[in-house]
């Protein structure tokens, strides 16, 4: 029987740019270019490698996000994902964690699956709590955080090292697993993964779909209102000097000045 | 005022200072109420009721050691029940907010994830985050159910303010699936004898300038005459350099000190985001272009093998 694995990827705005919150003090998704979140490469490289491990598996992407959102869906698709699911709606303008994962488990049962692939945490949202809240709202174990996993035997099996200690895990799929930075580097799309991607068939789901009421989702049904968004001031500029040999002396002055010694 | 349930983080009732902050963040919103889960309530109630916890709600069980958080959901879902708080506060650790996520969805509420501020509102708690890599600070506040937050190390600065902190064992009655996620072994983390990295008052790093894992020694030297904790950029962690719990940034630790230095690292935006909000930055880089400088109180530009040493030795000098 074949393994069907769900592998969820956000569409994030670029890190590296510029990012600002709209005039509704959503996140701007217009000023910076988008991309898949790189936290959710680890997610997809992960789920290939239990695909490969296994006899028989069938691993479908999905986000939810808007029409760009898309570009992430490809990338995973190239990497060598077999099917694509977007759940795009304007309804979901503003949608909030908890709309989301709504929306998620909604897609996931959907699609069927056997075992959920997570990021560890989304690089815009960074609340890293999604794939919990799947686990919960799906009623199957969580197995999150992980640096190593494997399949084996409707088995799973994961290495979590926490803030205390290094926790070695299993659940029963299916289940819901989420994997860390640490997890090992994700591949890069080849020539011929980039040519087969645009083969491959991505599904559209909106709300009704899935039948979520456009109520529950948004930022009119978020659980949390943002009441404002400050930039930080600019960190007033410091005292910069160049050692001529005394450099480490000079800043154990401005540290005892500081009161730190 | 009602009453607020604060998540205790402790080993073996050996209780983690975040938690004495979110006691008395606690007390801007109303009476606090410490939930004690599993060994070591006796011995935590007196540091919590000297933090303010009026009462102590302590349930044991050998299911919080042996399964991944669902059992803690339980039992804190069942507190929520039976003493109908305000708001539950959480500590922001990896664990703490996937507890806190499912509690928000099991008892229909929303959640606020990573606060770095809390006070009353007049919709309920009114939670600081800082965002997009702390480029901004937002205030946002939950609109339906009990407000369920969690709140970042060094958030705050604890104080005392004795209360009763009379414990109350509770039993809790598990759900169907709180064994689904089995703990078949845990390896505790070796003690460095170091300050805790998110808890520390100063933070010392070391990136990829400092060139190899026995260069680190240098770091620790320095980290050592201040009594600060080690932090590596993710470029020296990746390296093998240095244990990856002591990654700061992004996908390592976020911590806000009073004092960060650091050593051979540009400043990259996924670094940056762990260590942005620390109250005084000081960097040490050959580079003068580096983007760690426009951070910085004070920086020098020079070789950390000369600067470090230097410095090591004139805190040792002037602390006698
Ligand atoms: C999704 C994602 C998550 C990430 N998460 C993190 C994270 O959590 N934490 C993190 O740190 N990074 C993270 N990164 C990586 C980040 O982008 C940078 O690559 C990393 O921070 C660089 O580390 P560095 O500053 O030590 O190295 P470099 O950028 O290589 O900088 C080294 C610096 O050392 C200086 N130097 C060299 N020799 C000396 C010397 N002898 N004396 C003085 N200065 C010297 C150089 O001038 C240079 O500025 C993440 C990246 C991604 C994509
Ligand atoms: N809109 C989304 N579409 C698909 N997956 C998502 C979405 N939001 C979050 N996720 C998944 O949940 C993980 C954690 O996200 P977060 O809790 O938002 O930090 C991500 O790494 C993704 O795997």
């Amino acid at each position: 029987m074949s393994l069907r694995i769900v592998v969820c990827v956000k569409y994030v705005p670029d890190a590296t740019g510029d990012r600002h919150f709209a005039e509704d003090l959503t996140t701007d998704r217009d000023a910076v270019d988008g991309l898949l979140s790189e936290l959710d490469e680890y997610a997809v490289e992960q789920a290939l490698q239990i695909s490969e491990a296994a006899d028989d598996a069938e691993i479908t992407v999905l986000t939810v996000g808007p029409e760009d959102a898309k570009d992430a869906l490809r990338k995973a698709l190239s990497m060598g994902a077999d099917k694509a699911v977007h759940v795009e709606d304007d309804a979901l303008h503003g949608t909030d964690i908890l709309g989301t994962s709504l929306v998620l488990a909604k897609a996931i049962e959907h699609v069927g699956y056997d075992l959920v692939v997570c990021g560890m945490a989304s690089t815009d949202g960074t609340a890293g709590v999604v794939p919990a809240i799947l686990a919960e709202r799906l009623s199957v174990p969580q197995v999150t955080l992980l640096s190593e996993v494997k399949v084996e035997d409707g088995t799973v099996t994961g290495r979590r090292d926490g803030d205390a200690a290094s926790e070695q895990l299993q659940a029963s799929l299916p289940a819901v697993v989420s994997v860390t930075d640490q997890s090992g580097e994700a591949r890069y799309p080849s020539f011929k993964g980039i040519m087969a991607a645009k083969k491959k068939p991505v599904e559209s789901l909106d709300l009704s779909d899935l039948g979520i009421e456009a109520a529950e989702v948004g930022l009119a049904g978020a659980w949390s209102a943002v009441d404002e968004a400050n930039e930080r001031p600019a960190r007033t500029a410091g005292t910069i000097v160049k050692d001529e040999g005394e450099g480490g002396k000079q800043l154990a002055a401005f540290l005892a000045e500081r009161k730190f010694i | 005022m009602g009453e607020v349930l604060v998540y205790v983080d402790h080993v073996d009732g050996a209780v983690r200072k975040p938690t004495l902050e979110l006691l008395t963040l606690a007390r801007r919103i109303g009476e606090p109420v410490a939930v004690h889960l599993g060994a070591g309530a006796d011995t935590a109630a007196p540091v919590l009721a000297e933090h303010g916890a009026t009462r102590v709600l302590a349930a044991d069980a050998s299911e919080f050691a042996d399964y991944l958080v669902v059992p803690k959901v339980d039992a804190l879902e069942q507190a929520v029940t039976s003493v109908n708080p305000v708001a539950v506060l959480v500590p922001s650790s990896a664990e703490g907010k996937e507890i806190a996520a499912r509690l928000a969805v099991r008892i229909g509420s929303g959640i606020i994830t990573d606060a770095i501020d809390l006070e009353a509102g007049t919709e309920g708690p009114v939670a600081t985050q800082s965002v997009f890599a702390a480029a901004f600070t937002t205030k946002s506040h939950i609109t339906k159910g009990t407000p369920v937050i969690t709140v970042k190390p060094n958030s705050a600065t604890p104080e005392a303010a004795p209360a009763a902190g009379t414990v109350e064992q509770f039993a809790v009655t598990f759900s169907e699936g709180a064994t689904g996620t089995k703990v078949v072994a845990r390896t505790p983390r070796e003690s460095t004898g170091r300050p805790e990295l998110t808890e520390a008052a100063m933070v010392v790093s070391g990136g990829r300038g400092v060139g190899a894992a026995e260069n680190f020694n240098i770091i620790e030297a320095l980290a050592d005459s201040l009594g600060a904790a080690v932090g590596a950029s993710r470029a020296a962690v990746d390296a093998g350099w240095y244990p990856h719990s002591n990654q700061v940034g992004q996908t390592g630790k976020q911590v806000s000190p009073q004092l960060y230095i650091a050593s051979g690292i540009s400043g990259a935006i996924q670094h940056r985001a762990g260590m942005q909000t620390s109250k005084t930055i000081v960097a040490i880089n050959k580079d003068a272009e580096a983007p760690i400088f426009d951070l910085v109180d004070y920086g020098v530009v020079g070789d950390l093998f000369e600067v470090v040493p230097q410095l090591t030795e004139e805190i040792k000098v002037r602390k006698g």
